[in-house]
């Protein structure tokens, strides 16, 4: 929790790889401080987490390496919020498809995944999405070997789709995308992430 | 901050949203994007790549011969066969890579037709053209390309390579020519932020690069693609020390597949990589590798042998 109640709330972004920088500037610009996460005793300073975009293996195996599973587990379980994009969207889910038989689901938020299921990088696209959360105009998506929600659990709210695939979700604390807000110039789903954390932060204190 | 390198809309090359459009500039350079702070390695075989996948590698990199090897043996050196990088792709479900030779429009347009993930149009290919490089904008597929210092990077750019490397001194396992890449390529940027903008023509001449990319990097103070290391990374203190001068992420070649334990030192290149301003987790994932590849000394080596001489 931040050492002095007014001010705004510290966003760790996982750091271990992936497009870090991006997450920082966009949820810097919505008003939150960040700082790279990549130990457990960084993870215990933060407010709230931002799982970036990245390879998903990668990812699994350094959280397991630099014991960051039982950490990130139980922080999870005590409710920290967590904006995940891509990579972070896999990790974060119950049960991943077409991943590595030893890769890490947190399974934090409910939700099946199927890794690449739009295929590879020469089917990555750009797709102008609808929220009617966010309002005009749509938002610029960017799925670059996206994953596709193939199940999305009871109490988790679809807050986008695109072709009809579920591409946008949350359930209270958690907000997972298949795309990449970070890299799109569009910072409206970080704003969305980091205001009502501004808001419980000075409710609670 | 690096979140303005993807909204920048000035040069009219990011594609506009659309119903489903895809191979735009934002999902070429983006790729890149995702693959930063890690790993790429080179592999010559399907078990080679599912070693590579297991230690945490972002992507890896089917070539028919490890850099090394192409050294050892001489002959022309070619895009791989194609059988070997269908195997390659279907052993592992990160991205793959494969070299084109410089200039070699279709051996790239054969990659992509397979569908591989990033192409690297490469000096550590024997060159097919002397002069010009492949059209990269012409390609659904996004390119990698090497550089020696900052003016060869923005010709590739130029040129729409989506990613840029350092070349380093590939094969040699002696990180002496990828430092003094990187510090020409960080140099320049530096050296460009520091001049007036009626001095920036000069020095876009000076570079032989485009004059519009001189002036963005001028006023963002970084490339606007991802930029790797590469070449003659063998340890994992090479790779954070890589990262340390600025590299986004490293691509190692023959140093985890030459060295006495590949497992091994591929999972402690990617340690090393994410902790790279971290020398006692270094230390810790050092202890007990066994040898690292040989090496060579690159001053040793007569001119007609160096690689990144090739690319103009």
């Amino acid at each position: 929790m931040p050492e002095d109640p007014s001010l705004p709330p510290l966003v760790g972004v996982l750091a271990l790889q992936g497009d870090v920088r991006e997450h920082r500037a966009a949820l810097e610009a919505a008003g939150a401080r960040t700082a790279g996460v990549r130990t457990a005793a960084e993870l215990d300073e933060v407010d709230a987490l931002a799982i970036p975009g990245g390879e998903s293996t990668t990812l699994s195996r350094l959280i397991r390496a630099f014991g960051l599973e039982e950490p990130l587990r139980r922080r999870l379980a005590e409710g920290l919020p967590c904006l995940a994009t891509c990579a972070g969207m896999i990790l974060l889910s119950r049960r991943i498809l077409d991943g590595r038989p030893e890769q890490l689901a947190l399974g934090a938020l409910d939700l099946d995944v199927r890794r690449n299921g739009y295929g590879r990088q020469v089917d990555s696209f750009e797709a102008a999405l609808e929220v009617p959360e966010l309002g005009e105009p749509a938002f610029p998506g960017v799925f670059i070997r996206a994953p596709v929600v193939e199940r999305v659990g009871e109490g988790v709210t679809v807050l986008a789709r695109h072709e009809g695939r579920p591409v946008a979700l949350a359930d209270g604390r958690h907000l997972a995308l298949a795309f990449h807000p970070e890299i799109s110039g569009d910072g409206r789903f970080h704003r969305h992430f980091v205001e009502p954390l501004c808001s419980n932060s000075r409710s609670a204190r | 901050m690096g979140a303005g390198r993807m909204s920048s809309t000035e040069n009219g090359a990011t594609t506009p949203p659309g119903d489903h459009v895809t191979g735009g500039l934002r999902v070429k350079r983006g790729l890149a994007e995702m693959l930063k702070g890690g790993v790429i390695m080179d592999v010559v075989d399907a078990e080679q790549a599912r070693i590579a996948e297991e230690a945490g590698a972002v992507a890896v990199m089917a070539l028919e011969r490890v850099p090394a090897d192409i050294r050892r043996d001489g002959g022309v050196a070619r895009m791989s066969d194609v059988g070997l990088i269908r195997e390659i792709m279907a052993a592992v479900t990160i991205p793959v890579m494969a070299k084109a030779r410089i200039g070699h429009f279709v051996e790239a347009a054969v990659l992509e037709s397979l569908g591989i993930d990033y192409v690297d149009e490469s000096e550590v290919l024997t060159p097919a053209d002397e002069e010009n490089h492949i059209d990269k904008w012409a390609f659904k597929v996004p390119f990698v390309c090497g550089a020696r210092d900052l003016g060869e990077a923005l010709r590739r750019i130029g040129e729409g390579a989506a990613m840029v490397r350092t070349k380093g001194e590939a094969g040699t396992g002696n990180v002496v020519e990828a430092v003094r890449h990187m510090r020409a390529v960080q140099g320049g940027i530096r050296r460009l932020g520091a001049l007036r903008s009626d001095e920036l023509m000069v020095e876009a001449k000076r570079l032989q690069a485009p004059y519009e990319l001189v002036s963005e990097i001028a006023r963002t103070g970084k490339l606007p693609v991802v930029n790797f290391s590469a070449g003659g990374i063998a340890t994992p203190a090479d790779a954070a020390l890589m990262m340390q001068l600025g590299a986004e992420g490293n691509f190692v070649g023959s140093g985890i597949f030459k060295s006495e334990d590949p497992l091994g030192y591929a999972k402690a290149i990617v340690a090393a990589t994410t902790y790279h301003d971290r020398p006692e987790v270094i230390a810790e994932v050092s202890a007990g590798l066994g040898k690292a590849m040989r090496g060579l000394d690159v001053a040793t080596l007569p001119p007609e042998e160096l690689l990144a001489t090739r690319g103009w």
